[in-house]
């Protein structure tokens, strides 16, 4: 799709923007709808749609799939790391109070978006990795 | 009176439309039209959730369902073939297995209490309580999370093990999807093992 030039300027336009959104939606998600499983697949879908227009050996120059496949487990781990954080500081796993013991409240509010934060490289980085992977196979038959 | 007869009438436009829409999917051929339709479908059933006071689910519709389905689809239409295969069998059985279990389900709404309905046992249960946490205004309270957006709170917090288990869902099956359609390759197992 290199030859069309409109859909390449829109798209160059929109995808900024698209990103961007992404991020709205998954750092806003305490206040308003959205929250990590979202911003995720926008995010994706943003890296997606410049696969597709500018072609996968660019896409894959900008979201290098050695680093795309180590963020799937780096989302996890994050995940996991806050609810062992939670358990060091003597709380139950996943017990985001015990991460701030002044302000139990704030330390909800940190948990949450942290745990929100791992849940969006995940599946931003799954979404990316299996468009990767379809996208570059051959044809069957 | 007015505002009830357009609610009703959006309800009974977009159900008929995603009913529309799922028999046309089922009788088409061509399923590149099959993916577009799908795509549509995911829509419709976006708008009938944010009509169900469900931003969240809606959003979350309106981008896998419509976004990133389509796309992935798309792609594997691209590996393989955009016409479908006609069935060998006859249809007969898996409609009379299809039409039970329908009518099973509808059966089981029966039961069901009504949409919105205060007195429901699901909102009788724990919501009361984490719709109380929720309010930023709480404070002293140790339990209280204090985030406006409860879906958030719930899925975060008080279900935290769960969003926990679909995170890693996630990644298996994307580790899995990715190792099947990556398949050998030769210099990279070599640079893995050494």
């Amino acid at each position: 799709m290199k030859t069309y030039s409109v859909l390449r300027v829109v798209s160059k336009l929109l995808i900024p923007y698209i990103l961007l959104f992404a991020l709205y939606v998954q750092f806003h998600g305490d206040y308003g709808p959205g929250g990590g499983f979202q911003a995720g697949v926008i995010f994706a879908a943003g890296v997606i749609l410049y696969a597709l227009v500018f072609g996968l050996g660019a896409a894959r120059r900008v979201a290098r799939p050695v680093v795309v496949e180590r963020l799937t487990a780096i989302g996890v781990l994050i995940y996991a790391g806050t609810g062992l954080i939670a358990m060091l500081s003597g709380g139950n796993f996943l017990d985001y109070g015990a991460l701030d013991h002044h302000h139990p409240q704030h330390g909800q509010h940190l948990g949450i978006f942290v745990v929100e934060l791992g849940v969006g490289i995940t599946v931003a980085a799954v979404m990316v990795s299996l468009f990767f992977a379809f996208a570059g196979r051959e044809r069957v038959r | 009176m007015t505002q009830g007869v357009v609610t009703h009438g959006i309800d009974i436009l977009l159900l008929t439309l995603l009913a529309g829409t799922a028999i046309t999917i089922v009788r088409m051929r061509s399923l590149w039209a099959a993916v577009m339709l799908t795509g549509i479908y995911s829509f419709l059933g976006a708008g009938w959730m944010s009509i169900l006071d469900a931003p969240d689910v809606a959003f979350t519709e309106a981008s896998v369902g419509a976004g990133i389905s389509t796309a992935l689809m798309l792609a594997t239409l691209a590996l393989t073939s955009t016409e479908m295969k006609r069935p060998a069998g006859s249809p007969v059985i898996p409609l009379l297995i299809v039409s039970i279990t329908g009518a099973a389900l509808i059966y089981g709404t029966l039961d069901m209490p009504y949409y919105g309905d205060p007195n429901g046992p699901i909102h009788q249960h724990v919501a009361p309580e984490y719709l109380q946490d929720s309010v930023p205004t709480v404070h002293g309270d140790e339990l209280s999370i204090g985030i406006p957006n409860v879906v958030t709170s719930v899925l975060a917090s008080y279900r935290g093990y769960d969003t926990l288990g679909e995170t890693v869902v996630i990644f298996t099956a994307g580790i899995g999807v990715f190792l099947l359609l990556r398949g050998p390759q030769p210099q990279k197992t070599e640079e893995d093992a050494g």
